[in-house]
């Protein structure tokens, strides 16, 4: 979704108002549940929260000049730098060695670079679209944000194809997008 | 699990710092880190324990591979693009408006990576006069100030692009229609 997103992409930015940003942060929070002992630190009562909007319907919400999330259409999404900061409160999932070099250069997610020794799938099962966060094998650090196109079961059982598709990667054109 | 955990990103590629080996800029990336933080330094890349992989030897020897030549290639390429912006030219002009006063046009700053409006304003408050963005006769964008401060410019722009590392692009003064302003007043008489 980033790879080639720069400057000229963002259309307008406009400050958040409090009560928006109140259903934003109960919004989060009903996202990702675990978010709810620290949302106060992350978005604190008195920050300015700065809301891009931007081409292809993306939209920014960047919290004292930090973008923390993102969102196509209805969903809200981490940025990786949030990520990196609280990194127990999203789903994960690990692909082996092999697969970073492709995942930093945006590819989507394969089957086999997740089922594989070195990789790591949860053992419920989680349903399709649900927002992970990817890790790599060695690593301690998340590298990328995507999204399961099939079901974790049915990843391990197909075990062919794409498996994630890739929404936000270490060194795409968000993670280097700076606010001012 | 409500603290914040701090990542140490890098300050070549802006990757956290474990990631660089996969980046395009390693050898800048390993003297950062060496100088930033020799603790991590250590531990990355003078470890004995080779990085924990559960590929084969082969696989892992062609990743190695690739990616040294993915990286030779960026540096080759960053090479010559040094090489070509070591040759371009900063062009300041000092142009008359009346009989003395005169604006400043700097031009031929785009291909240097500057932030022109950020740049402009600078000027405007470090001079204490009005400072703008527009397009040449050219189409292309300059930088316009109201006054003679050729000569300060002049020094500044030489001193930021030695923190570039970009020393040998010529900064050059060039003064507009003097003939022609002489023709007038020789009319004028």
């Amino acid at each position: 979704m980033f790879k080639k997103f720069t400057k000229e992409d963002v259309h307008t930015q406009t400050n958040v108002k409090s009560s928006v940003q109140r259903a934003l942060k109960a919004k989060l929070v009903d996202e990702y549940p675990k978010l709810e002992s620290v949302i106060g630190d992350l978005v604190p009562k008195k920050s300015s929260v700065v809301l891009y909007r931007c081409e292809d319907k993306i939209q920014l919400y960047a919290v004292d000049k930090e973008v923390m999330f993102y969102q196509n259409f209805d969903e809200l999404l981490p940025a990786l730098r949030m990520v990196h900061m609280h990194p127990s409160c999203f789903p994960r999932v690990q692909v082996d060695r092999g697969a970073i070099k492709f995942i930093l250069s945006g590819a989507n997610i394969m089957c086999p670079g997740l089922t594989s020794p070195g990789a790591k799938l949860p053992d419920e099962d989680w349903p399709e679209g649900t927002t992970v966060a990817v890790y790599a094998e060695g690593k301690e650090n998340a590298l990328a944000i995507g999204k399961l196109l099939m079901s974790v079961d049915e990843i391990k059982k197909v075990n062919k194809g794409m498996g994630i598709e890739l929404i936000h990667y270490l060194g795409d054109g968000l993670w280097d997008f700076n606010v001012d | 699990m409500s603290e914040p955990v701090h990542v140490l990103y890098c300050g070549e590629c802006t990757l956290p710092v474990e990631y660089c080996e996969f980046g395009k800029t390693l050898k800048k990336c390993k003297q950062w880190l060496h100088e930033n933080n020799s603790e991590q330094y250590n531990k990355l890349y003078n470890s004995e324990a080779p990085a924990q992989s559960s590929l084969s030897k082969e696989r892992e020897a062609e990743i190695s591979e690739s990616l040294a030549k993915m990286q030779l290639k960026e540096e080759r390429k960053q090479a010559r693009e040094m090489r070509k912006l070591q040759q371009e030219k900063i062009l300041i002009k000092r142009i008359p408006r009346t009989k003395h006063k005169n604006i400043i046009a700097i031009s031929n700053l785009d291909q240097f990576d500057i932030d022109m409006k950020k740049l402009a304003k600078k000027f405007s408050s470090k001079f204490a006069t009005g400072a703008s963005v527009s397009k040449n006769i050219e189409k292309k964008e300059e930088i316009i100030i109201q006054g003679d401060v050729g000569e300060e410019v002049e020094e500044y722009l030489i001193e930021m692009l030695k923190e570039k590392g970009l020393e040998g692009v010529k900064v050059g003064i060039i003064d507009e229609k003097r003939h022609l302003r002489k023709k007038k007043e020789a009319t004028g008489i």
